[in-house]
């Protein structure tokens, strides 16, 4: 090779000129793509651009409080912090999981299964770790703001329910909005806003529940706020004032303790409700925070049903309290006279079958087959009624049907006639199980709400009042059945009969003084062999009393079930204690009872005692 | 004729255009930075600046023709070079790119080795002294070139080892590659692009990562693909007056990644707009043109060489780097000559406009 430096002048200038070209081109082109995206696309990517540094934050508004009908305190709303992990930066989230660990105490396992869950889900959504923070770890995720960026607090709304397990089943509980929910109101909520799940806090949802506000914010590529923009309020829900009455439902739920049943008792001119139990039950506290879905499982699947709101979805045989639909029916149909009589030795025969009583009561009247509680005298005045008749007051005074109050979820109860019995049975209906509905037993089911709504009716001519929890419910409309003056007072006396006489079924044991107390007990068996074998064979009944006062026109109403209560006179003192405490109140004597009380008979004695519910001297 | 070179052989107009261009960098380093943790970077490249523009003044005193002939050692020692950052290199970011000299500075030796090249090449071309390249002489070309293009590879850093090629490329064109040739070479590369497809296996996962995001970016929005599109929403969003100086959300919110650097584009464009942008693009081909001017002036062939090796260098950085912030290259860390900040990189841009200058200021000389 010749050596290379030899003055070589030969410049290749077509060359370099087709090169100046071609460079010339080249940033012709560049300046073309530049020109589609910032003069063509620009308006896309500044919205774009907006969307990458303008992060709007939600401001959770609390839901409205509830009140009880002296404006105590139900149910309210704090803030409170929850930690997120932000998810956008995946290896500074690795680095930093061992430290979190530790710092808010979460199990590896549990961040780990966390952050599978939310794998599929775009990564700018960050996880909740921890929902409900507490001071120390908010000052964790504070003091290692530099050093954990990948951690964030947001406050948020919580439920609190002071009365924890008390009125539970009627108050329900909160949760995150369901698809289906979502669907059908897609203006108003958002995923993952809470919404009433159950009861008052969902039947009044829409009044209770504010109106979130919106902060924007610009935040920097690694999440972090630099400044607001602009910032619209919360708007808090409206409290709800209810009708119940805390010191009411205090006594009730003392009452019931450990047992399983329901309770509800109500102002009997104007419906409202003062008191409502359901045991056994859960706490709604639980439910404010995220309920893990093994806790959901267990809640749903007990056979105790916790979550059922015994006092309007129990569709229970009424047993002896359907006595006073049979008596309204012989009056007011005249179908059988006034003064009609029955021998009972202690049972009787219908269509070739024995049905028992639980004495032998000799010559019975109407008055004393209520107080007494005789079944064969029923068995008797149902076989002379027929049972269209029986169905048609039952139906009338307001059985079989839902009372209306305002709660989700409320059973109708059921009242068997001949069509009921060719519809669903599809057979004609047999005599002989109308002496077994005689005295509230076989086909005929009724909830607590429905009996005291019924016995309120018969005693106060054939109103019937119209059950409500809001305070200011407006547009409530009575039914009405009217009973004439003599029904009215041939069954309120005997029912005063019940409480106050020597033979009466409570055994003089649930009088009250100075207060005109009147009720109807009623024992039921149980239907369900598995829950009978369960309870054992003596626990098998259902126990019933429903109680009022004053005797005519009654202002207060309660009814109460407790199930394999054994006898219905075994409920009457809850009845009368919630009866007193309304007139304690009433007069101005009232004294809360002790915090003791409500809690369960004490624990060291025998942990090995029956199982919870049934527990029961 | 003059013996010596004087300060009116210095070029001036392609300064002022150096000196532009520069000047444009600071102002979007300190826009870029000023609001963080690394506030004050303005004055570190501005720093480089002046090491580099002594840099240059050294050079250009040094006759190109004495470094031509210091070729073949000169090439050795870069190869040695990269072989001892493989072997005792200091890693950053992932990559074994630099020597420490003393712990006082590091070394970038592939920047060095893009000045080498240029002067290997020039001589190589210079010594075949024909106008029609044979296959032999492009072979040999194609050895010269890959030894340290592998090399750089290795370390990795595909940018820096891609920037090599076009010196080559620039050289045998001028060389008198033959239209044929040319073509052959253009349909093998075309037949090579779904062969190294199918070898994509081999590449570092960081590699990969960047082709796949490449070809889809919207599939992995926080991962590569995410600085791609930070930076199409960062030029886009400027508009045609852009969003003015120091406004840019993108920018300064630190959405476009490395914003003061390989991305400094995409931040100008935010803030400059469409016309921002057009100054700066009509800017570097100013300066490829006032390159090419002194190309066709040069003494000799082999001066030629040398200017066009260095003009196929920034020329490549700046296509590359501008194709990358609009997405129509992938990300592969090439620099925006004199604006992304960088002590190596603005060092060998002045220290290769240095060689420009040493064959101008020798135009006239015998």
């Amino acid at each position: 090779m010749a050596p290379w430096n030899v003055n070589d002048q030969r410049i290749p200038q077509g060359r370099l000129v087709l090169f100046s070209y071609v460079s010339a081109a080249l940033v012709v082109l560049l300046l073309v793509g530049f020109w589609k995206l910032q003069v063509v696309q620009s308006e896309h990517y500044s919205d774009l651009a907006d969307k990458n540094g303008i992060r709007p934050i939600a401001i959770i508004a609390p839901r409205g409080p509830m009140l009880d009908r002296e404006g105590r305190v139900l149910v309210d709303s704090y803030p409170s912090f929850s930690i997120m992990l932000l998810r956008d930066n995946p290896k500074l989230l690795e680095k930093s999981l061992p430290q979190i660990e530790e710092g808010l105490g979460i199990a590896k396992e549990d961040l780990e299964q966390q952050l599978e869950a939310a794998k599929f889900e775009p990564k700018f959504l960050p996880v909740v770790v921890k929902p409900a923070a507490s001071e120390a770890d908010i000052a964790f995720v504070e003091s290692h703001r530099a050093d954990l960026p990948v951690l964030e607090l947001i406050m948020v709304q919580r439920r609190r329910y002071p009365l924890g397990e008390m009125l539970a089943n009627t108050i329900g509980y909160v949760g995150e909005i369901s698809p289906s929910e979502l669907e059908k109101n897609p203006d108003r909520y958002r995923p993952g806003d809470i919404v009433g799940k159950a009861g008052l806090e969902k039947e009044y949802n829409d009044q209770i529940v504010g109106t979130d506000g919106m902060r924007r914010v610009v935040v920097n590529s690694v999440g972090k706020v630099i400044r607001t923009l602009d910032n619209v309020e919360a708007i808090p829900g409206k409290p709800i004032q209810l009708t119940i009455d805390e010191d009411l439902q205090r006594v009730a739920e003392a009452d019931f303790a450990n047992k399983a049943g329901g309770l509800v008792a109500m102002n009997a001119r104007t419906g409202e409700v003062l008191a409502m139990v359901s045991r056994p039950t859960f706490d709604p506290n639980d439910f404010a925070v995220r309920i893990p879905p093994q806790e959901w499982a267990a809640l749903n699947s007990d056979p105790n049903t916790p979550l059922l709101n015994r006092a309007i979805q129990a569709q229970l045989a009424p047993g002896s309290v359907f006595k006073v639909v049979m008596a309204t029916a012989m009056l007011e149909s005249k179908a059988i006279p006034a003064t009609f009589t029955a021998y009972c030795p202690g049972s009787a025969v219908f269509y070739g079958r024995v049905f028992h009583c639980d004495h032998a009561h000799g010559q019975v009247d109407l008055h004393k087959g209520i107080v007494a509680s005789c079944d064969v005298y029923f068995y008797n005045v149902g076989q002379r009624l027929g049972i269209d008749r029986i169905s048609y007051y039952a139906s009338g005074l307001g059985l079989g049907q839902k009372t209306g109050i305002d709660l989700p979820g409320e059973q109708s109860g059921l009242v068997p006639s001949e069509e009921w019995s060719e519809r669903v049975n599809h057979h004609k209906w047999y005599p002989g199980s109308t002496i077994s509905v005689a005295i509230g037993q076989g086909a005929v089911t009724a909830t607590p709400i429905q009996l005291a709504r019924m016995i309120t009716a018969v005693a106060n001519g054939g109103t019937l009042i119209p059950p409500h929890l809001l305070k200011d419910a407006t547009g409530l409309k009575p039914g009405s059945f009217p009973l004439s003056d003599d029904t009215v007072q041939q069954l309120t006396d005997g029912m005063w009969g019940v409480v106050n006489e020597p033979d009466g079924t409570t055994s003089q044991t649930v009088k009250l003084q100075n207060v005109d107390f009147a009720g109807k007990t009623g024992t039921a068996q149980i239907e369900s062999f598995d829950l009978q074998n369960k309870l054992g064979k003596h626990l098998k009944e259902n126990g019933w009393f429903i109680g009022f006062a004053p005797r005519r026109n009654p202002e207060i109403v309660v009814a109460a079930l407790v199930q394999g209560a054994g006898w219905g006179s075994s409920v009457a003192p809850i009845v009368r204690d919630v009866v007193k405490a309304y007139y304690d109140k009433k007069n101005g004597h009232f004294v809360q009872p002790s915090t003791a009380e409500n809690l369960p008979p004490s624990v060291g004695a025998q942990p090995s005692a029956a199982p919870s519910g049934t527990q029961q001297p | 004729m003059k013996e010596r070179a004087g300060i009116q052989d210095i070029d001036w107009t392609l300064l002022g255009i150096v000196g532009a261009i520069s000047a444009i960098g600071i102002l979007e380093i300190y826009s870029s930075t000023h609001a963080s943790a690394m506030a004050g970077m303005q004055w570190k490249q501005l720093m480089w600046i002046g090491i580099g523009l002594v840099g240059m003044a050294v050079v250009s005193r040094i006759d190109y023709h004495t470094l031509l002939d210091q070729a073949p050692a000169l090439y050795l020692f870069g190869v040695l070079g990269l072989l001892v950052v493989l072997v005792i290199g200091y890693s950053r970011l992932g990559a074994k790119r630099w020597i420490s000299i003393g712990g006082i500075a590091n070394l970038q030796v592939s920047e060095i080795m893009k000045l080498i090249i240029i002067i290997v090449l020039a001589r190589y071309f210079a010594e075949v002294r024909t106008d029609r390249l044979s296959l032999k002489d492009l072979f040999k070309i194609g050895v010269l070139i890959l030894i340290p293009v592998a090399l750089i590879l290795k370390q990795p850093d595909l940018g820096t080892a891609m920037v090599l090629v076009p010196v080559a490329v620039v050289g045998a064109f001028f060389a008198g590659i033959e239209w044929k040739h040319l073509l052959v070479g253009a349909v093998l590369i075309a037949l090579l692009i779904p062969l190294a497809w199918n070898m994509r296996r081999h590449l570092k996962p960081y590699q990969q990562q960047r082709i796949e995001t490449f070809l889809h970016p919207e599939q992995d929005q926080r991962g590569a693909g995410y600085q791609i599109l930070q930076s199409e929403i960062a030029v886009g969003s400027g508009g045609f007056w852009g969003k003015g100086f120091s406004k840019g959300s993108q920018n300064q919110l630190g959405f476009v990644p490395v914003r003061y650097s390989d991305f400094i584009l995409a931040a100008l464009a935010e803030e400059q707009g469409f016309i921002g942008v057009c100054v700066v693009l009509l800017l570097y081909l100013g300066l490829i043109l006032r390159l090419v001017d002194n190309a066709q002036k040069a003494k000799d062939r082999a001066g030629m060489y040398v200017v066009m090796g260095v003009t196929a260098i920034l020329g490549f950085h700046v296509l590359v780097n501008a194709s990358m912030v609009i997405g129509y290259m992938p990300v592969t860390g090439i620099p925006l000559p004199l604006m992304s900040y960088g002590g190596s990189a603005t060092a060998f841009v002045f220290l290769a406009l240095g060689l420009v200058m040493s064959v101008r200021m020798r135009r006239f000389v015998n």
